[in-house]
């Protein structure tokens, strides 16, 4: 399958000892920035340590394009005191391409908000043009900032001058993985919850999960400000939280009629009202808005139009969704509703998100089958019993509709209803006292 | 494990997550969760105001992701000069730079296109390709990523620096069936088309026999006693040729020069706004593997994308878009063909039929 009689490994005559990478030239022109631009600067003006590799790398990618077929392999690799962390690559065609014969991956977590000062990323640089390849991408599409391109003798040296620098190893192989929060309130007056305290609280937690592998297969938390869902968290994570509020839309009345001067009424129907999923707006005569708060999901679409007319309520909140994950192995999941309002502004709310995504981290370690995603465990055991372990009462936010199968057995049906309806008095008890 | 020959070797600081506020512009520093209002003055640029009356710049810009250190410092320096030394990255390896100072807005926008960055990816654009791996660095991959994206966006940089799509266009890339690069408006995925080859040489050594069994989809791997080796064998008229078992088996090698493929699906929505998240559906399959330009995938996005761009009301998504007019009218619009593998089979298939008597003519 991979033969060694190509000519794509040896160097072009008269040029020194470079390899000739004829695909990878045709990458170089076009309007967008040049990937392989990059990694020739690398090879030609880099450091002594990236020459080396750089020109080997380029030689075995242009190999790739060739034969249409990659050629890299995992292994085991390590730094000290942890499990996980580094991806491993070691070339099959190291025989022709030595110098870039280990190219292995330091994932490395970022801040939340992927925020840097230009200080710290020139740092990063140097530790990088020092021990690796002097090829960084930010970001992995977990989140991490990769450092690619390291030998196994030089991980540990890499690791220990980003971990001095402030630094950590993120997630890979069955773990807890890295996490990834949006801009949120550092920049977006949408947001709903500190994103960034929410990321930080929850992994800080549970960062032996994921130094030391020992789960059942990778587990992910995603952090998005309000239902935009900037980091895509309900396809991709398995435990999204995601900003929401419980009160009324906040609308500023002079501002939408300036909206609605500037864009006209038909633009402002078509666009606003006609689009909201639950026929929750409707326009006045006056040109004002009319929100029907009741029927209102928080999908933050009239929000986005009017930007400076709307804007999410002051009884602001989390909605959790428990298990999303792309297709291996039974099919795409997104994340199931689970948690539809929680109050994360105290230190209190924030003990209690904790202890909540610890709760879910040990079921799934619990009772989650090797390689399965919990969104695969909860299908197996059913969303009632995920609920119940978790001590979480069945809410009608948690489904699209009810069940339409009969092959259930309901005898305690009436306890079930009685569990109900003293929720709902207690709960009417608690709003009149606050009150 | 391998390396520890140092007598003390340093044990690592568990430090976990970093505090972002260390890294974080001072004007964001000062009015976190006190923003008020943003708007969007032209394509890659946004006004953020606060309910103090500050306000903030952000000019964003397209990288390449993968990035050599040369890159990198020379974004440091531009954000330096310009951006008062703070940057952050979008979840699409967008750069951006903030700006105090609306004086120098303009002056940086120059500076980011004269070196090459294009400045846009806010709004109705089409924003970088989610990317992944792909030959540079992945140990199972189908294709290249870094390539294809680099394809795609030389193709789609007019989309990237307007704001004149209906709504904002995502397209993902990923070089396996795994989809690390996610769900997408257009996702460009690799296919497979033939069962696994097996060497089974290698089986019994490298691949851990039953777990590789439990790993397939459809329970087409069985253990097998293949010329007096313990191995494995597929039953190939079960197999779905998802490449499940090849990470876990890589003697099971599921790429091959032409039995690799590129399939397109349409119509992912991550976001809750208006409708709920989607998952993209099945456009085309079998578009040729074809490096360094996939022409032919190139082609099919394009018109994709102008078949949107052209017959979506504002607002609408790539799916939204389709629920609206069809997808008799996509097919038919974009010429592509339907076949009878855009029928779903898996688990649930049968939610996708129509089952009612609304039918389009």
């Amino acid at each position: 399958m991979k033969d060694g009689d190509s000519i794509d490994g040896k160097p072009e005559a008269g040029k020194a000892d470079k390899h000739p990478t004829p695909h990878l030239d045709e990458l170089e022109g076009g309007p967008w920035p040049s990937f392989v631009t990059g990694l020739k600067r690398l090879r030609d003006e880099g450091s002594p340590n990236n020459r080396k590799i750089m020109n080997d790398l380029l030689g075995q990618l242009n190999h790739s394009y060739e034969k249409k077929l990659g050629f890299w392999k995992g292994g085991t690799v390590s730094v000290f005191g942890y499990g996980g962390g580094i991806i491993p690559r070691f070339s099959e065609v190291a025989d022709k391409f030595p110098e870039s014969k280990e190219f292995h991956t330091l994932r490395v977590m970022p801040p939340p908000g992927f925020h840097y000062t230009t200080d710290v990323l020139r740092k990063m640089c140097d530790i990088w043009e020092r021990h690796g390849s002097g090829l960084i991408a930010f970001h992995g599409q977990s989140g991490d900032i990769m450092f690619q391109g390291c030998s196994t003798e030089a991980t540990q040296a890499a690791f220990d001058e980003l971990n001095e620098l402030g630094f950590d190893l993120g997630g890979a192989g069955p773990a807890l993985r890295t996490a990834m929060s949006c801009v949120g309130r550092a920049r977006c007056e949408q947001s709903c919850y500190d994103e960034a305290r929410a990321h930080r609280t929850i992994i800080n937690s549970l960062l032996d999960e994921m130094h030391r592998p020992s789960l059942p297969y990778k587990f992910k938390f995603k952090f998005s400000g309000c239902a935009n869902d900037c980091v895509n968290a309900i396809h991709r994570a398995d435990f999204a939280v995601i900003g929401t509020w419980r009160d009324d839309i906040k609308i500023d009345q002079e501002k939408v009629k300036e909206h609605v001067a500037k864009v006209g009424r038909k633009y402002t129907i078509d666009t606003v009202v006609n689009m909201c999923p639950t026929r929750a707006i409707s326009l006045n005569d006056d040109d004002t808005l009319e929100i029907d708060n009741s029927s209102c999901v928080r999908c933050m679409h009239c929000i986005n139009v009017m930007t400076k007319a709307l804007s999410p309520g002051d009884d602001k909140g989390v909605s959790i969704m428990i298990g999303g994950k792309r297709a291996l192995k039974v099919g795409d999941m997104m994340g199931i509703q689970v948690i539809p309002f929680m109050k994360l502004e105290t230190d209190e709310d924030f003990e209690k998100l904790e202890e909540f995504a610890e709760n879910v981290v040990e079921f799934f370690a619990d009772n989650a089958l090797e390689h399965e995603r919990i969104g695969e465990t909860i299908d197996r055991v059913g969303l009632p019993a995920f609920l119940e372990a978790m001590d979480i009462p069945p809410d009608p936010n948690m489904v699209n509709h009810p069940r339409t199968s009969c092959f259930v057995r309901t005898d305690d049906f009436d306890e079930e209803a009685a569990k109900w309806f003293e929720r709902k008095a207690r709960e009417a008890g608690m709003q009149i006292s606050a009150e | 494990m391998e390396q520890q020959a140092n007598a003390t070797p340093r044990m690592p600081d568990e430090i976990g997550v970093p505090d972002h506020f260390q890294y974080m512009h001072p004007v964001l520093k000062k009015n976190h969760g006190n923003w008020a209002w943003h708007e969007r003055p032209r394509a890659g640029v946004l006004r953020h105001v606060s309910k103090s009356g500050d306000e903030i710049f952000t000019v964003r810009a397209g990288t390449q992701r993968q990035m050599d250190v040369f890159t990198i410092r020379k974004l440091c320096d531009i954000g330096d000069e310009y951006g008062d030394g703070y940057v952050r990255f979008t979840t699409r390896s967008n750069i951006e730079f903030l700006v105090k100072d609306e004086a120098k807005v303009a002056p940086l926008i120059e500076k980011l296109e004269s070196e090459g960055f294009p400045v846009g990816g806010t709004g109705a654009s089409i924003s970088m390709v989610s990317h992944t791996q792909g030959w540079l660095h992945c140990d199972i991959p189908g294709t290249d990523a870094s390539g294809v994206v680099k394809g795609l966006m030389d193709m789609l940089h007019k989309e990237f620096v307007q704001e004149k799509m209906p709504n904002r266009l995502r397209i993902t890339t990923s070089c396996c069936q795994i989809n690390c690069g996610g769900q997408g408006d257009i996702a460009v995925n690799v296919q497979y088309t033939k069962p696994p080859k097996i060497n089974h040489d290698l089986v019994a050594n490298v691949c851990e026999r039953p777990a590789v069994v439990a790993r397939c989809p459809v329970a087409a791997i069985r253990p097998a006693l293949v010329d007096g080796k313990p191995s494995l064998e597929v039953d190939e008229k079960k197999c779905v040729c998802c490449g499940a078992c090849y990470p876990p088996c890589p003697p099971m090698q599921i790429n091959g020069e032409e039995s690799t493929k590129i399939a397109i699906w349409v119509g992912g929505k991550h976001s809750s706004a208006r409708s709920k998240p989607t998952f993209h559906k099945l456009a085309v399959a079998n578009l040729p593997n074809n490096a360094p330009h996939w022409p032919e995938v190139k082609e099919v996005v394009g018109r994709i994308v102008e078949a949107y761009k052209s017959d979506a009301k504002h607002w609408e998504r790539m799916g939204e878009w389709i629920e609206r007019i069809g997808w008799k009218r996509f097919f038919e619009m974009t010429n592509l063909a339907f076949t009878k593998h855009h029928i779903d089979t898996w688990t649930g298939a049968r939610k996708t039929m129509n089952t009612s008597a609304h039918v389009r003519f």
